[in-house]
């Protein structure tokens, strides 16, 4: 029998650069959320997260609007890079990003407002700036719920369907994601094929996961007594 | 010296009383003591200090510069103050290890001179040998040392701390208490300390500040106001008097006597000047300025009698806790000579008897 490992190595990929950016972008939002208070916070924060809730179509349709090969930012995207980002697998990280950015955004707030404020405090009045203050104690002492939000932005990003089939596309060898290949498998009578890439991609989601709550719990040495 | 005044106010809300914090005050050099009960504006006081609190308005000055003002809208960030804060919880950095934590506060020392300088604060602070661990690696003393060295290191203009001795027991804090005084001597910046324990202002305060309900109520030397507290609600607060309610009979400014009614027994006190007879007043008296003696049935001069309820042992005297209220300390020998008698008689001095 002969299986195409195409999609599952383009899933993987997809996934491993859109967390990547997810990771930039979320954290930089999520620090903004947690320390500044200013108009429109809670809007910023309703924004992130309507991906999450929308359906795939719904978010599909903008992206195709926004980036569509007539639309400003489509036009740059093909000045920049000589071909157009909507039906390239680069539009399938695109798609991947919308679903696994509001998950660390969320995560990665939870874990920042988390992080006891008097260490910040302490940070601040020690005279250090915010950079400081972000990179030397809020993320090493957030970093282990944020590696796991990470993996679970990565597992995410693995099972995107709708929107990367809109804005992707289904093209074998170029764009079929292993979430549109098991739905062309199966759809194209290719059951085995089908199977396999459901139990890899089950497995490899339950892994994510076990590791993800391994990293949860956040001791320091052995859990201190409140002092 | 820090000069400060400030005003914040905290409207009322659904499971809230309203707060507001007015107070005005200096120091300079040594330690100053924000004294008053958990609610009083201690901690919020420091912290309009440290910059974590932005107040209504006033003005706070450290040194020559404006740390804030309300008026001309400044507040700076808490980074350009260079106010040195010691948490209630010591805040240590609990991913690094001591030497890192001295490390973090010490960014803006020349890199040469930064590594003398950490050596040195962890030889002064004794925390050489442990320089290595991280924070839950210590014990409660090398934490709360390690926090005052590393709120130091940065040469900061004013210390601030915050109850360093909450939940510290009898030899740490002993130990502290030296600590602190070896920083009195080698820092030479204004210390300023949040206590609600009156113990700890006079083992350490050169001034302080009775605070209550975001009010300063006295001010000065914490012998002065052991001495002559300004009010019934200071004397209150510092917990450690015999609080009467009297009514004044007679007044003798030629004698240098007056009369008064506790109960129903007459007591004979100093003249009190700008008093009048009738007034009702407090009788402020500590216990061990009270004296007890068995009592022979009827009380002698200045004599009210009581029976005894309990009695405390204290390091160097024993507590009687009678059953009007009144509780009188004596030397051990004197409790143990006149053994398990129930009925006394407190005798008050005609001299040091103090109304408020």
């Amino acid at each position: 029998m002969h299986i195409d490992w195409f999609p599952l190595w383009l899933s993987l990929r997809v996934a491993a650069i859109s967390t990547v950016l997810a990771a930039g972008i979320g954290l930089w939002l999520a620090w903004i959320l947690a320390n500044r208070s200013f108009r429109g916070k809670e809007v910023l924060d309703a924004a992130v997260t309507l991906p999450l809730v929308l359906p795939p179509t719904v978010l599909g349709y903008y992206l195709l609007v926004l980036l569509g090969r007539s639309s400003p930012l489509g036009k740059v995207y093909e000045w920049l890079f000589g071909g157009p980002l909507v039906f390239s697998w680069q539009a399938a990280v695109v798609a991947a990003l919308f679903h696994s950015t509001p998950l660390l955004v969320k995560s990665a707030r939870a874990a920042f407002e988390s992080v006891d404020r008097s260490y910040e405090r302490a940070a601040r009045s020690l005279g250090a700036s915010e950079a400081r203050l972000f990179w030397r104690v809020t993320l090493p002492l957030a970093r282990r719920s944020i590696l796991a939000a990470a993996a679970l932005a990565f597992a995410r990003s693995l099972g995107d369907f709708g929107v990367t089939l809109m804005i992707a596309g289904n093209i074998p060898g170029r764009t079929q994601t292993a979430a549109v290949a098991i739905y062309d498998a199966y759809e194209s009578g290719n059951t085995s094929t089908a199977l396999i890439l459901v139990l890899i991609i089950s497995a490899v989601a339950l892994g994510i996961l076990l590791v993800a709550n391994r990293l949860t719990p956040n001791p320091f040495g052995p859990r201190q007594a409140a002092p | 010296m820090i000069q400060a005044r400030i005003r914040k106010q905290f409207p009322p809300g659904p499971d809230s009383a309203g707060f507001s914090l007015d107070l005005e005050f200096q120091a300079s050099r040594g330690f100053t003591v924000l004294f008053g009960p958990s609610g009083a504006g201690k901690t919020l006081t420091l912290d309009s200090i440290a910059g974590f609190s932005r107040p209504d308005e006033g003005r706070i000055l450290l040194e020559d510069q404006i740390l804030f003002d309300g008026a001309a809208g400044v507040h700076l960030p808490p980074r350009l103050r260079r106010c040195g804060y010691v948490f209630q919880n010591y805040a240590l950095f609990p991913h690094m290890t001591l030497r890192q934590n001295l490390e973090f506060a010490a960014d803006r020392i020349p890199r040469l001179e930064r590594h003398r300088k950490i050596n040195e604060m962890l030889e002064k602070f004794h925390l050489g040998e442990v320089s290595g661990r991280k924070p839950y690696e210590l014990s409660g003393g090398q934490k709360q040392r390690c926090s005052i060295a590393r709120a130091l290191i940065g040469a900061p203009r004013v210390l601030l701390l915050d109850e360093p001795t909450r939940g510290l027991d009898a030899p740490l804090r002993a130990d502290l208490y030296s600590v602190l005084r070896q920083v009195r001597e080698e820092f030479g910046l204004p210390v300023l300390l949040v206590t609600h324990d009156f113990e700890e202002c006079l083992e350490l305060g050169d001034e302080m500040i009775v605070m209550r309900d975001g009010r300063a109520v006295q001010s000065g030397t914490p012998r002065k106001i052991l001495e002559q507290p300004a009010n019934i609600d200071v004397a209150r607060l510092l917990g450690i008097f015999n609080l009467l309610p009297v009514e004044i009979r007679s007044l003798d400014p030629g004698r240098n006597i007056s009369k008064l009614r506790y109960d129903q027994f007459d007591l004979t006190g100093p003249y009190f000047p700008g008093r009048l007879i009738g007034d009702q007043v407090w009788l402020c008296i500590r216990p061990d300025n009270l004296s007890a003696v068995p009592s022979n049935g009827r009380p002698g001069m200045n004599q009210v009698p009581a029976a005894l309820l309990r009695t405390v042992q204290k390091p160097d005297r024993v507590r009687l806790e009678f059953s009007n209220g009144i509780a009188v300390e004596l030397e051990p020998e004197l409790v143990e000579k006149y053994g398990s008698v129930k009925e006394w008689a407190i005798e008050f001095p005609q001299a040091g008897l103090r109304i408020l």
